[in-house]
């Protein structure tokens, strides 16, 4: 049963690839404009450390992850296999974890592949970039879970973008303010373990907590259809 | 005995009109221990409490500040507790608490976010200081406004009601990961003019004004959160007998 939804959910992420590759594109598309716009912030320098490169990187990570949230559950809401599976499933719960699950697979995870070139475009220090997956790691798990509530709450909406903005982005908060100062912290040499933990303990909150609120939240929205 | 009636109270509550029966006397009280409160506190804090032998006068606007900075935080937890309540035992009054906390909340926020700015100019010399308690109620003042927004966007009254109390639900929740992390982030805030466990470090002629206007502003949400429940309920409950004779009885027709 799980499996076959796993596979399923897989399957959906290899066909429809623009999912994946759009918001990447868009990370990497607004990196390069914020280079462009403010080119002294940015050191490409190999023995500097750029200041602002560590909450550019985190702000951004968020406003995509934020993009792409907006058609997690769009198309199989719209085409009833999102009603099909939350009646036909045993358990529920298990399938909107995996969906939150390959929803992070698509964008969280990788993300986490692309540090070093997102390091380079923004002149992160060398030593940095491990710390810097590290975190993306740990702390994109929070954005796709605590993201998957809003997302479910919206998905009925004609334009639901905005709302789901406003709903998420303060949720988001301190995966950016600990994401960042691991990045900083890393920067200057310092321990990362307190950020570690940190983010650690805010995805298993969010785990614990998000599966529940978004099946609440999708059987508001299947009402509402 | 005790656990019987209190369950007896509970399944009342969901009532509509036992409650709007119940608060009738309420609001009265409420309406005239916060004019009370409020005239009391301002007078005793603006005008006798000695002046800060560093802020000067200024120190003064913390009657303000810190009561509203207090509500605004203690009216979302409110409307999170509604949600939960709503949400679980389905009662419709909860979704009424919530609509009449929310407006008030953003006023208040609002206001202890001002009022803040005005202190801190002469005390810090600067309008905005990106201070993690101030971050954390400017978050606050957002995660109002994403429940506001909300509930704008959907038309139908009880998936409203449903999505708005999971919203303010999941943002309770948040609010103390939010503080710890904000305050981990950059600190520079006064620390707490109150605190459970600590005596206050003012003098009494300083903090008892500051309780008397703590007490006067929650008394006045509970006056406003009444008023506007009431007069929700009897818009909702407009087609009942009830409400009918009650705003007759009233004169309104």
């Amino acid at each position: 049963m799980i499996r076959a939804a796993l596979v399923r959910e897989w399957q959906v992420l290899l066909r429809g690839r623009g999912t994946v590759i759009n918001p990447i594109a868009f990370l990497l598309l607004t990196t390069t404009l914020f280079v462009i716009a403010a080119p002294d912030a940015m050191t490409t320098a190999a023995d500097q450390s750029s200041a602002v490169a560590p909450g550019v990187l985190w702000s951004l990570v968020l406003l995509t992850q934020l993009l792409a949230l907006d058609s997690m559950y769009r198309r199989d809401f719209d085409s009833g296999v999102l009603e099909q599976t939350l009646v036909g499933a045993q358990v529920p719960f298990v399938a909107v974890l995996i969906r939150i699950f390959m929803q992070w697979l698509s964008t969280g995870f990788i993300m986490v592949g692309l540090v070093p070139l997102l390091g380079l475009m923004l002149g992160l220090s060398s030593q940095a970039l491990p710390a810097t997956a590290l975190a993306l790691l740990l702390g994109t798990p929070a954005l796709s879970l605590l993201g998957s509530i809003g997302a479910s709450v919206t998905v009925g909406f004609n334009r639901g973008g905005v709302i789901l903005a406003l709903l998420v982005l303060p949720l988001f908060l301190p995966t950016l303010v600990f994401g960042a100062d691991m990045v900083i912290s890393a920067q200057a040499g310092r321990s990362v373990m307190p950020q570690v933990y940190a983010l650690s303990l805010i995805s298993l909150v969010a785990l614990a907590l998000a599966p529940f609120a978004t099946l609440a939240g999708l059987k508001i929205s299947l009402e509402m259809q | 005995m005790l656990g019987a009636s209190l369950k007896r109270l509970w399944h009342k509550l969901g009532s509509p009109r036992w409650f709007f029966s119940l608060t009738t006397p309420w609001v009265t009280f409420f309406g005239w221990s916060a004019a009370l409160l409020l005239l009391w506190g301002a007078i005793w804090g603006l005008a006798y409490a000695p002046a800060d032998y560093q802020q000067g006068n200024s120190f003064r606007i913390m009657y303000v500040h810190v009561p509203a900075a207090m509500l605004a935080q203690s009216l979302y937890i409110g409307m999170g507790v509604a949600g939960f309540i709503g949400l679980v035992w389905r009662m419709k009054l909860t979704d009424v608490a919530i609509s009449a906390c929310l407006p008030l909340g953003m006023v208040v926020t609002a206001l202890a976010l001002f009022s803040g700015s005005v202190w801190g100019r002469p005390t810090w010399g600067s309008w905005w200081e990106w201070d993690g308690r101030t971050v954390s109620t400017l978050v606050l003042f957002f995660l109002y406004v994403g429940v506001f927004a909300l509930r704008e966007a959907i038309a139908e009254a009880e998936l409203r009601a449903r999505a708005s109390a999971l919203i303010a639900m999941v943002g309770t929740v948040n609010i103390p990961i939010i503080k710890y992390s904000v305050e981990w982030w950059n600190t520079l805030h006064q620390p707490a003019s109150f605190s459970l466990t600590q005596k206050p470090t003012m003098p009494s002629e300083m903090w008892l004004p500051l309780l008397v206007m703590v007490l006067g502003f929650y008394c006045f949400a509970g006056f406003i959160v009444l008023l506007r429940m009431r007069s929700e309920i009897l818009q909702r409950e407009s087609n009942a007998r009830w409400a009918r004779d009650w705003i007759v009885r009233r004169g309104f027709s």
